[in-house]
């Protein structure tokens, strides 16, 4: 038989396909990829929902405040002592209050968002090029290579966190310097990061270096390199992404601890854990100076936990969507 | 590039030889149970723009040989022996990096399952167009041209759109298609097709079949076809060989085969073929007992547990792949089909088995 004319094919492909994709919802998958069999039911489940845009919306915003903070009117000098801010509670003039000092809370609480924002964008940045390249080569080429650097994080990973960060962060900061750079901060959570998200890479490649696609592509003669680049990159990305949204929570939280016990970002700079710890003393008279950090920072590492998990939950492609 | 890799130019080939010429290809894996016989001392040669077919049961060794012969075996604690030559080269047990230049240009492979052979996040077009640019150089647009072509002649219908979709967008069969396509890019000599159609609707199965052997004659291409199904080589396979137990047990041309089997493990396979002329319901042949364990196999022959002819001396003594009278019918069996040995050794085996009866 020759080959079939395109009409001819044209009808045993829709009726040949076994059902598992139909024309409509060809149509409707287009821009989701990976959503191979996604009739209108899981579409349903898989739907984002109100409360990830209202996470995203959050962030967002807060995200927005934080770049341009310089340039509003509205938001204070952090820095600056107002007289009629001193010790004030919450109102129209001061959102948040004052603190002891007559510096306006919500201004400082933006300018902290700031340092943590930062912090915890670049060190998972900067881990998941470290992390993610480690865990990649890994799991691509398993072997001894593989044993080394997983044995490497592994070893890592059995220092207490917050420990191995102290001892980072005084081995690390400038001698004579009682507070870190922000520079130095950063460096240290990347290298905290780094060894649960060469992992979590690692594990990731791991499911997708033995598919059928990988062979496929080698006995086309693609290199390693490319193979890595092309083939696994792309499909690890996804849910890396959805993952470093949760990375970045816990890096603020990594952050806030070490600026809440002195070790962070130097103290007159606002950071969301020396703005708690300098309430902390004065939490019956003007709770507020506390209270308000804590509820931004608590609600930031809620939207971005919410909108990684729901991210994630959203490109778990099912193997039969391959 | 550190190794260097297998390049062939076309006016050093001898033509007078074989395509591929396998020898005593042995693929051994260590496993901690034991060492897995998984191709144990294959022979065959194959001629350009032919066709040969290789039967077996599931496990009995034949994705093994061909990702053997290709180089795409993992290479840790696998033990490969013998020879296989293509186009006069030695290509077995070379590195990855020395094979490169073969892969794709001279030898390629279409796989099993089309669900998981294609990449899920690269459109189908960049799946073709990547190996056309690598291997044979071409710029974009030329790439994309040739893709679409190579789509059109494959028979999906609108390939210009085709070719910017995703491959969960398309049917089975038509990744078939595309896995094809992809396979065929860059005109190689010699394509193996790994059960090409066992993960797809039976409706469809022929038309992918039809549709390699189209491009196999138009390309004047040769073919490994891998199959459980004796159905699918019967009218395409110019020789078949039936693999039993990683060693092949039956080869002849493809007509001698079905005309006049000899291997006792061929005839149940034939057997066990449902046929139309059967009444509804009749009871399928099946074959007794379950392939043997590849770490530790019988003695004698490989097939004597389950053998309707085995005799003694099946159990003792392997028999040698050899070539019987006429020349070009090889198999490895004390007491052929056929002959006045096997029906004597089938004739005592149920005389034995009719007195058992009685007794029990």
């Amino acid at each position: 038989m020759p080959v079939p004319s395109p009409e001819e094919a044209g009808t045993l492909h829709a009726g040949g396909s076994g059902g598992i994709i139909t024309e409509s919802s060809v149509e409707a998958t287009y821009d989701a990829i990976g959503e191979g069999s996604a009739t209108d039911v899981e579409r349903e489940v898989r739907h984002l929902g109100v409360g990830f845009w209202i996470a995203v919306a959050w962030l967002v915003g807060l995200i927005t405040l934080a770049i341009l903070a310089p340039y509003l009117p509205f938001i204070d000098d952090p820095n600056v002592s107002q007289a009629d801010a001193l010790g004030a509670a919450p109102s129209a003039q001061h959102w948040f209050g004052g603190d002891d000092i007559g510096r306006d809370v919500f201004s400082r609480v933006i300018w902290g968002a700031r340092v943590s924002l930062f912090i915890g964008v670049a060190a998972v940045t900067f881990g998941f090029v470290i992390g993610g390249t480690l865990g990649l080569t890994a799991g691509y080429f398993r072997g001894r290579y593989e044993r080394v650097i997983i044995g490497a994080m592994d070893i890592m990973l059995a220092f207490p966190a917050l420990v191995l960060a102290l001892a980072l962060v005084t081995f690390l900061s400038p001698p004579g310097t009682q507070n870190a750079s922000m520079g130095t901060v950063t460096l240290v959570l990347t290298i905290l990061a780094v060894p649960s998200l060469a992992r979590i890479t690692r594990a990731a490649t791991l499911s997708f270096a033995q598919r059928e696609f990988v062979t496929a592509a080698r006995a086309l003669g693609a290199r390693n390199s490319r193979i890595i680049a092309r083939e696994i990159l792309p499909n690890v990305v996804p849910p890396m992404a959805a993952f470093a949204l949760i990375a970045i929570a816990i890096v603020i939280v990594a952050e806030g601890a070490l600026s809440f016990l002195g070790l962070s970002v130097a103290s007159p700079t606002a950071t969301w854990g020396n703005l708690i710890e300098q309430g902390r003393q004065s939490l019956d008279d003007t709770p507020w100076i506390s209270l308000f950090p804590c509820g931004v920072m608590f609600l930031t590492l809620l939207a971005f936990n919410y909108v990684g998990d729901q991210l994630r939950r959203y490109f778990d492609v099912k193997e039969a969507g391959l | 590039m550190a190794r260097k890799q297998v390049t062939l130019t076309r006016s050093e080939v001898d033509t007078s030889r074989p395509l591929l010429e396998v020898e005593d290809l042995r693929t051994h894996f260590l496993t901690e149970s034991g060492t897995v016989r998984a191709v144990d001392g294959v022979s065959f040669a194959l001629e350009r723009g032919r066709t040969l077919g290789v039967v077996g049961e599931s496990g009995s060794g034949k994705t093994i040989l061909s990702r053997s012969i290709m180089g795409l075996l993992p290479t840790r604690n696998v033990v490969r022996t013998g020879s296989a030559k293509y186009e006069g080269t030695e290509v077995a047990g070379l590195a990855a990096g020395a094979l490169r230049g073969l892969w794709g240009t001279e030898m390629a492979m279409v796989f099993q399952d089309p669900m998981t052979s294609l990449n899920p996040v690269m459109k189908v077009g960049n799946q073709i167009t990547e190996s056309l640019r690598h291997h044979l150089d071409m710029d974009k647009g030329e790439a994309r041209e040739t893709a679409i072509a190579l789509l059109r002649s494959v028979g999906i219908p609108e390939p210009v759109q085709r070719v910017k979709e995703y491959p969960h967008q398309l049917s089975g069969g038509m990744r078939q298609r595309v896995m094809i396509a992809i396979a065929l890019a860059c005109g190689p000599r010699l394509l193996f097709a790994d059960e090409p159609t066992t993960a797809l609707d039976v409706t469809v199965q022929a038309q992918i079949l039809d549709l390699l052997q189209a491009q196999q004659t138009e390309r004047h291409m040769a073919m490994v076809l891998i199959t459980h199904d004796l159905g699918v080589v019967a009218g395409r396979a110019d020789d078949i060989a039936v693999m039993y137990a990683g060693k092949v047990v039956e080869k002849a041309p493809t007509s001698v085969l079905f005309s006049s089997t000899r291997h006792p493990y061929t005839e149940a396979l034939l057997k066990s073929i449902p046929k139309l002329e059967h009444t509804s319901h009749t009871r399928l042949e099946v074959i007794p007992g379950r392939p043997p364990d590849l770490v530790s196999p019988p003695d004698g022959c490989n097939f004597s547990p389950r053998c309707a002819y085995a005799q003694p001396k099946c159990f003792v003594e392997e028999p040698v792949l050899e070539t019987g009278p006429g020349g070009d019918h090889e198999f490895a069996c004390w007491y052929p089909v056929g002959t006045p040995q096997g029906a004597e050794a089938l004739a005592r085996n149920q005389a034995d088995a009719a007195v058992t009866e009685e007794v029990a």
